[in-house]
């Protein structure tokens, strides 16, 4: 039985709708909306391997293919045959199309089940896999393999394959980051194309013809520019691998946590993979605002700190020169007592622009009731590279902005001169090594007092007279903006180690300490102040950020790669 | 054109069924590839008259003619010309197709051997017809001397302003540039062809949405057409299309040439009005007949891509004609109406000393070699193909292996990204729809036995599904 439905598109411009009958059903689609995102859209799912929205469709892996048909051509004189819907009936066409690059016509009838479209299915299947070596028990993609998915719903179960299997080089060092394994390889050139359409970097190609269709690298090249890894990511099968992954989880023990990369301004939405305690891996998120569905392999691959052997566990308080555990009372009271036994003018803080939104909060608050005036961040610059990486290096900066009302490092160099004049008595430091920023041991020593939280063990730590060890980026919950301004929310997902507690937590005992303050139970609740105090924030809760984010500022940024994707996207050669 | 008697080299003398036009100059006594001879034949006459005519007019000619493509699938020259977009700002290109692959094909070379002028003259007038401003001739690797010649008859063209800046005064300008070939079969499917020409791997484009007429090469409309094709462009403008229509028979119009190979007493090359000689008139008449004592088995009737005829097969066609074999008229609608067709004129006889088993291993092998390897059915279903046929050859196979190879062609026909899919199926299709018995008679039901009792036991132990 078929019924009329009407598919909401939200379409506000004046894009032509055509009917087009799914699996027996009619709906409306935009004209020129691909065939299978069609089906996508009204839950008729199209296997496929080749078809990536972002990149271009060569319409090779031929797993996409439906059956069509389109009303034909009435007789001269005569009126076509309706149905009982008053549409043209549907002439069925005995060769399939691929689903993956035709656009719907007006009339079009696609199905997706049947028996040629199932068909077409169990025969690509059969011939993929007959050279396939079929070695999913020590293969890294099994459990996320598209090959092993598709074959339970859509192969044969038995092979026909009496041959010997086609040979090919196994374990390629095809650069730093990544190995081939090319009797994987299923030939659908998603690589090939993200290597030459979104990295301009053409190193990917194939070499011989035929079944013995090799992918390599060109000669004299290397897969190594700084986007490489997302080959593996779009990868179908287990033919590209991470070195860094490889061997080390099954992905079906890895939980996932949507969160945002940290490493730059652009805020790269992210799925963190881990286990327990520990992060195995750091994938790109879609958000067509932010980052499509790519990131830069730096950023990727930036997490190993957080299992570091160097993490900070236990708060420190230096006794006679040397560095002992102390319970967190203990700690928080002696800086506090720090705090107040000097004058504002006499406190520095240097927090970090890669504090969350939340933290940066209850920093300005601190400041703001102890009176100081000598607060900044460390800035970082220089990282623009023309596709994802923002020049920006901090990825809170505009979050510094907004809160701390500040523009990042204008106020640092009056602070280090304080410092080095002997002028600061106190110096509270949030996740930054100040050694780092300007300043050195001599410096340090003309400070009475420094309390630091961090999350890894490093010189001004072991400057300092409190150590308070802090959580990770993927340790926490809270929000950031990025250098586009939008506000985005990183999620936590795995503990912190040993003692360390949530830096949102140790500034709010530390507020209560150093001056009575109180009444904030959890980080939505600073949340919720600090969109009481500032208008930008106004009527968001941090839970309502979502998973993509909220664009709340104006800025000048845009994303190089988002603008060449959304002309590709103007000119129908991706979907977007 | 001038219309003294022809005179051909000894024992070249062309048959009486034949009707030269494109191949007039083949074998010509006192003729060779110069301008300065091509000249005085009256050459580049068509030229100086398509100049002076209205683009449009050209294309209606070509259109009146009923010109089909030479190249295999037999497409209305006028008609493609017809698909440029008229709305469009972009250069148009043309493109030569010189590749001549197909195996049982062996036409074009000649004309570019022989008469290298002819294809010149019927390029620039159909790119002057197309206002393509530069054209190329993508020609066959294996083509080293004709390349050559070809460089050199544009050079004189050039000279003699057939070619360059403001051509014969027209106001019209054109380039012709040589592309030799990347050695492969793949190459002369033509958007493989414009892919190598862009200097990549000839992974053909999918249709739609790349249709060559109208984003071919760089993206830019783009004619491409067959040597012989072109040529005929030229008669076309000489005769007037409807006199050229008056040619061969309705909707088959015009001559083409028919490459004759295998077990025949004369192979070789004849150009006939298209349907009006039969198979039979081209075996008995013009290629004197099968071997001595030998009778004809088989036939490949359009280059190695058609399905095979057998010799005994009645053809049944809508219109009630009943034909045999020989009575077949070399046209395209006919031959594909007896489910074969007439695609690039190479006209394979087997004689029954073949082992039809070992013909379908040699064509699936040169498939498997030339399969580009771009999508999977084709890529994957090739080699494989091949391999049951090469058991089969070797006395392996058990007669399921037989069944095996047509289910395996049947699912790479129809869906794929290019033709190539078919040309590699029909002729395992039709060789074992057609030779079933013949094929199965080669094989050990034993076999099956073991090969299932393998199977078996694998299963058994777990490694196999
Ligand atoms: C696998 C394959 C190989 C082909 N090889 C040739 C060739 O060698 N020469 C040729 O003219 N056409 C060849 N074609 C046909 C071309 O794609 C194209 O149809 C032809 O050049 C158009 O010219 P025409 O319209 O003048 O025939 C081939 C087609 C396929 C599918
Ligand atoms: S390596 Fe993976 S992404 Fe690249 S062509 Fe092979 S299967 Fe496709
Ligand atoms: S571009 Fe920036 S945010 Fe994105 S992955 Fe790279 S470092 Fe992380
Ligand atoms: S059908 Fe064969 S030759 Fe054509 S694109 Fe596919 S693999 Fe290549
Ligand atoms: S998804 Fe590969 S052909 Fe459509």
């Amino acid at each position: 039985m078929s019924t009329t439905t009407v598919t909401d598109t939200n379409s506000t411009t004046a894009v032509a709708m055509v009917n087009v009958q799914i699996n027996g059903t009619w709906h409306k689609f935009p004209k020129g909306t691909r065939m299978i995102e069609a089906c996508r859209q009204v839950e008729a799912q199209v296997p496929h391997y080749c078809y990536h929205p972002k990149l271009s469709s060569p319409g090779n892996c031929r797993m996409c293919l439906v059956e069509m048909g389109m009303p034909p051509r009435p007789a001269a004189g005569t009126e076509p045959e309706k149905d009982a819907h008053g549409f043209a009936k549907i002439g069925w066409s005995p060769r399939p199309v691929i689903a993956c690059a035709n656009t719907v016509a007006d009339g079009m009838g696609i199905r997706t089940e049947g028996k040629l479209s199932e068909e077409c299915r169990r025969g690509v299947m059969e011939l993929l896999l007959i050279n396939h070596p079929l070695d999913c028990p020590i293969c890294d993609q099994a459990g996320e393999c598209r090959l092993q998915e598709f074959s339970v719903e859509h192969g044969n179960g038995e092979s026909r394959f009496r041959e010997e299997k086609v040979k090919k080089p196994k374990n390629v060092d095809i650069g730093p980051r990544i190995r081939l394994d090319d009797e994987r390889c299923i030939m659908c050139s998603r690589c090939v194309r993200f290597t030459a359409e979104i990295a301009d970097d053409p190193v990917l190609g194939f070499t011989e013809r035929g079944s013995h269709t090799t992918l390599a690298v060109h000669p004299g090249k290397r897969l190594e520019n700084n986007y490489s890894l997302n080959t593996v990511d779009i990868c179908p099968v287990g033919a590209l691998t991470a070195n860094d992954f490889r061997f080390q989880m099954r992905v079906w023990f890895l939980k996932e946590t949507k969160s945002i990369c940290t490493k730059c301004g652009r805020g790269c939405n992210t799925e963190i993979g881990s286990r327990e305690k520990e992060v195995f891996r750091q994938s790109p998120r879609e958000n067509n605002d932010v980052n499509s569905t790519w990131m830069c392999d730096q950023g990727r691959l930036d997490f190993h700190f957080v299992n570091s052997e160097y993490r900070l566990t236990q708060p420190l308080i230096k006794v006679d020169g040397k560095h002992f555990a102390a319970a967190w009372k203990e700690a928080i009271t002696k800086t506090a007592d720090a705090l107040n036994s000097a004058k504002p003018e006499e406190i520095a803080i240097i927090a970090s622009a890669r504090m969350t939104n939340e933290e940066l909060y209850l920093v300005k608050s601190l400041a703001r009731s102890l009176k100081v005036d000598q607060l900044d961040v460390v800035p970082r610059t220089g990282g623009a590279d023309n596709y994802l990486r923002a020049d920006d290096l901090n990825p809170n900066s505009n979050g510094v902005r907004t809160i701390l009302g500040i523009e990042p490092g204008s106020k640092l160099p009056q602070i280090i001169e304080n410092i080095r004049g002997g002028n600061v008595k106190v110096l509270l430091v949030f996740g930054e090594n100040v050694m780092k920023a300007g300043l050195d041991a001599a410096d340090l020593q003309k400070v009475n007092f420094i309390a630091q939280s961090h999350i890894l063990a490093n010189s001004t730590a072991e400057q300092s007279h409190v150590v308070l060890p802090s959580s990770s980026y993927a340790e926490k919950r809270g929000s950031m903006i990025n250098v586009t301004g939008r506000l985005q929310r990183l999620n936590q997902a795995i503990e912190s180690p040993g003692e360390a507690h949530d830096t949102w937590e140790i500034l709010r005992d530390l507020i209560l300490a150093a001056t009575g303050s109180n009444g904030l139970h959890s980080v939505d609740d600073v949340f919720k102040q600090l969109a009481g105090e500032f208008e930008i924030f106004r009527g968001i809760t941090l839970r309502g950020i979502g998973d993509q984010g909220i664009p709340i500022l104006q800025t000048n940024e845009s994303v190089p790669i988002l603008v060449r994707e959304a002309e590709r996207k103007k000119q129908g050669i991706i979907v977007g | 054109m001038s219309v003294e008697s022809v005179q051909y080299l000894p024992g070249k003398q062309p048959h009486a069924r034949e009707r030269r036009l494109t191949f007039r100059n083949v074998d010509r006594a006192g003729f060779d590839p110069s301008i300065e001879c091509y000249l005085r034949d009256g050459g580049y006459e068509q030229l100086h008259k398509a100049v002076t005519m209205e683009r449009q007019a050209i294309i209606n000619e070509v259109k009146a003619s009923g010109l089909r493509g030479r190249g295999g699938a037999g497409f209305p020259t006028g008609v493609k010309w017809g698909f440029i977009p008229p709305t469009n700002t972009k250069p148009v290109y043309l493109i030569c197709n010189a590749d001549e692959s197909e195996p049982g094909t062996f036409k074009d070379r000649y004309i570019m051997h022989q008469d290298p002028h002819q294809l010149v003259e019927g390029m620039v007038i159909s790119c002057f017809a197309v206002k393509a401003s530069l054209a190329y001739i993508y020609i066959r690797e294996e083509f080293p001397e004709a390349a050559k010649i070809l460089e050199k008859a544009l050079d004189e063209a050039r000279a003699k302003n057939f070619l360059g800046k403001n051509i014969l005064g027209s106001g019209y300008d054109l380039e012709i540039y040589i592309h030799r070939g990347a050695g492969a079969y793949i190459c002369g499917e033509e958007t493989g062809l414009i892919e190598s020409l862009e200097g990549k791997r000839p992974y053909p484009r999918i249709k739609p949405p790349y249709f060559p007429a109208a984003l071919g090469l760089y993206m830019c409309p783009t004619i491409v057409n067959n040597v012989e094709s072109l040529c005929h462009v030229k008669h076309i403008i000489a005769m007037g299309g409807a006199e050229y229509a008056k040619l061969g028979t309705p909707n088959n119009t015009g001559t083409r040439i028919l490459c004759v190979s295998g077990d025949v007493q004369r192979p070789g090359y004849f150009e006939v009005e298209v349907g009006k000689v039969t198979m039979g008139e081209v075996i008995n008449d013009m290629c004197g007949g099968m071997k001595s004592g030998r009778t004809l088995k088989a036939i490949i009737p359009g280059g190695s891509s058609a399905k095979v005829l057998r010799a005994d097969e009645k053809f049944k066609l809508k219109d009630g004609r009943e034909l045999g074999i020989m009575d077949i008229p070399m046209d395209f609608d006919t031959m594909a109406a007896c489910g074969s067709m007439a695609g690039s004129g190479g006209v394979i006889i087997m004689d029954d000393s073949r082992s039809m088993s070992w013909v379908l291993n040699n064509l699936n092998a040169f498939y498997a070699h030339e399969s580009c390897g771009q999508c999977t059915p084709c890529r994957e279903g090739s080699l494989w193909m091949k391999k049951i046929s090469d058991r089969i050859v070797a006395g392996n196979a058990s007669p399921s292996d037989v069944d095996e190879l047509e289910r395996l062609a049947n699912n790479i026909e129809g869906r794929t990204i290019c033709a190539f899919g078919e040309a590699c199926s029909w002729p395992t299709q039709s060789f074992v729809q057609k030779f079933r018995e013949e094929m199965k008679a080669g094989t050990k039901s034993e076999i099956e036995d073991r090969i299932v009792a393998g199977e078996t036991e694998l299963a058994a132990a777990g490694l196999v599904g």
